[in-house]
C-alpha cells in the first residue's frame, strides 16, 4: 500500500510547523512564553510526519464546528 | 468573493458568524456603507457574548454535562441498531469516554473502501475477508484421532468458498504456525503429532486459537449499503492493521476505541474523537449539551499532548495543590504522601482557597485594582 498521510484522515486537522520568527511573533502578541501553550508529543505521529523538533511551536488549523475555522498552536515537547 | 468581504475581514469574528452576516447582506443587497454600519454593529453584539475573563467556564461545563448525565440509563443497554452489533450506550459509554478506557467493552470500527471496491458486494466481501479473523472451528469440523494420535480437519466445502480460502492455503498455515507435518487425505486436512497424548492436546488447543486469515482482533464483519456504497462494521477493532489492508480507505476508517486513534493518528485526532463520541453518546439519549462544554472537556484532556482521563490518573490527579486533590479521591492517601515528602500548597487554585475560607481566583476575585496616586497641584 502506497503512503498515504495522516493528515488527510478524517478526524485530522491541518499541522504544521511554525518558522522560528512566526513563533516569536505569536508569543509577543499573545503575551505569554513558550511553556503556557498546549502540548503536543515529538512521537505524536502526526508531529513525526511533518518533523517536528522539540521546541517547536505546530499550527493547528482545526474545522470547529462552532467558529468554523480555529486556528491553535501547540508546543512540542 | 463578494463586495461584503473587505468589509466583514476587518473584524476578528468567527467564519461561521461571518458566512451568516454576509449571506443576509447579499440578500438585502445594502451599500457598503450600510454594511460597514451592520458589520460594527454585530462585532459589538459579538463581543458582548463573549465569555468574560474570570469567568468559571469548567464549573459550568461540569454541570452542563453532570445533570443531563444524570438522566441517561445506568445499565448497560445493548442494541440492533447499526448492522446488529452490540454497542454500548448511555452512562457507561460516558464514563468509559472520559476515562480514557484502553479497551472499552465494545470495540466498534467504520471502515470505509475505496473506489474500487466500495461500489461491488462481491469486492467488499473480498476486504472483509482479509479483515475478519477466521478460526479453524469457522471453516471445518476438528476431531482427534486418538488411536493414530492425529487431528483430523474436516473441511466445509461451502464455507472455504464464502471465505475465499483453498485447502493448500489452509495447510500451509498450519504447517508454518504450528511447526508440524500436515497432509491432505481425500477432503480432509491430517495434522500430525509427536506421539504423546499431551502433546496432541496442546497442538489441539493451538490450532483452535490460530487466526486462518483476517485480523485477530476483528471478530465480525457485517457489510452495510448506505447511499452508494458498501460499508464494512466491524465487532472489535484494530486501526493500525486494517488500515493497512489492500481496499480500506484509511483516511475515512474510523474506530470508536479512543486510544487506539490517539496512537495512530495522534493528540489532535483523539481530541476530536472525544468530542464526537461524547456527543453522539449524548444525543442519542436524547440530551442537548452544548458542543462548547464538550470542546472544554476534550481540550483539557489533551492539553498536555497525552490522552488523559478525567479523575484520579488523569487531569484531577495531577493538580499541583494537595489540598485539591484530597478533596477529590483518596484523600488520607493524599495528605499521607503529601506529608512524607514535605509538599508545600501554594493555594493558588480555587479548591484549596475554599477549604482554608479565603477569597477565590474567580470572577470579580481574579481581578486586583490597583490605583496611581498623582497628586496635581491646582
Amino acid at each position: 500500500m502506497s503512503k498515504v498521510s495522516l493528515q488527510n484522515h478524517i478526524l485530522v486537522p491541518v499541522h504544521e510547523v511554525l518558522k522560528k520568527d512566526e513563533g516569536e511573533e505569536l508569543l509577543k502578541t499573545l503575551d505569554i512564553d513558550k511553556e503556557q501553550l498546549p502540548k503536543i508529543k515529538v512521537d505524536d505521529p502526526v508531529a513525526k510526519e511533518i518533523g517536528a523538533k522539540i521546541g517547536d511551536i505546530v499550527r493547528i488549523i482545526r474545522e470547529s464546528p462552532t467558529a468554523g475555522k480555529s486556528v491553535v498552536y501547540r508546543l512540542v515537547v | 468573493m463578494s463586495k461584503y468581504d473587505s468589509v466583514l475581514n476587518k473584524y476578528p469574528i468567527p467564519d461561521t458568524i461571518k458566512v451568516e452576516i454576509k449571506e443576509k447582506l447579499e440578500e438585502l443587497k445594502v451599500t457598503k456603507k450600510v454594511a460597514g454600519e451592520v458589520a460594527e454593529r454585530c462585532y459589538r453584539a459579538y463581543l458582548t457574548n463573549l465569555m468574560e475573563p474570570g469567568e468559571a467556564a469548567g464549573i459550568v461545563a461540569a454541570q452542563s454535562i453532570g445533570e443531563p448525565g444524570t438522566q441517561m440509563t445506568m445499565r448497560t443497554f445493548h442494541y440492533a441498531g447499526v448492522a446488529e452489533i452490540d454497542v454500548t450506550l448511555g452512562l457507561p459509554r460516558l464514563i468509559e469516554i472520559l476515562d480514557v478506557r484502553k479497551n472499552p467493552s465494545t470495540p466498534l470500527m467504520t471502515i470505509r473502501l475505496t473506489e474500487e471496491y466500495a461500489k461491488d458486494r462481491n469486492k467488499a466481501r473480498e476486504v472483509a475477508n482479509r479483515i475478519e479473523a477466521t478460526y479453524i472451528v469457522d471453516i471445518a469440523d476438528v476431531e482427534t484421532d486418538i488411536r493414530n494420535l492425529v487431528i483430523v480437519v474436516n473441511l466445509d466445502e461451502k464455507a472455504l468458498k464464502r471465505k475465499q480460502l483453498t485447502i493448500d492455503e489452509i495447510r500451509k498455515k498450519i504447517e508454518k504456525s504450528l511447526k508440524t507435518e500436515v497432509v491432505e487425505e481425500n477432503g480432509n486436512l491430517i495434522v500430525k503429532s509427536e506421539p504423546s497424548y499431551k502433546v496432541l492436546m496442546d497442538l489441539f488447543d493451538k490450532l483452535k486459537k490460530l487466526v486462518l486469515a483476517g485480523i485477530k482482533e476483528i471478530r465480525r464483519v457485517i457489510i452495510r449499503k448506505e447511499d452508494d456504497e458498501y460499508i464494512l462494521y466491524t465487532e472489535g477493532s484494530n486501526l493500525k492493521k486494517v488500515s493497512k489492508v489492500k481496499g480500506v480507505d484509511f483516511t475515512r476508517t474510523i474506530t470508536n476505541n479512543i486510544y487506539e486513534i490517539y496512537e495512530v493518528l495522534g493528540i489532535e485526532a483523539a481530541r476530536n474523537a472525544v468530542i464526537e463520541e461524547a456527543i453522539s453518546t449524548l444525543e442519542e439519549q436524547g440530551l442537548e449539551v452544548d458542543i462548547r462544554h464538550i470542546m472544554l472537556v476534550a481540550d483539557t484532556m489533551t492539553a498536555d499532548g497525552e490522552l488523559k482521563q478525567i479523575g484520579r490518573h488523569g487531569v484531577a490527579g495531577e493538580k499541583q495543590s494537595i489540598l485539591a486533590r484530597a478533596a477529590f479521591e483518596m484523600t488520607v492517601n493524599n495528605l499521607l504522601d503529601a506529608a512524607v515528602r514535605g509538599d508545600r500548597d501554594r493555594l493558588s487554585g480555587i479548591t484549596e482557597n475554599i477549604i482554608v475560607g479565603q477569597p477565590i481566583k474567580l470572577g470579580t476575585g481574579d481581578v486586583e485594582l490597583i490605583t496611581r496616586y498623582t497628586r496635581t497641584k491646582k
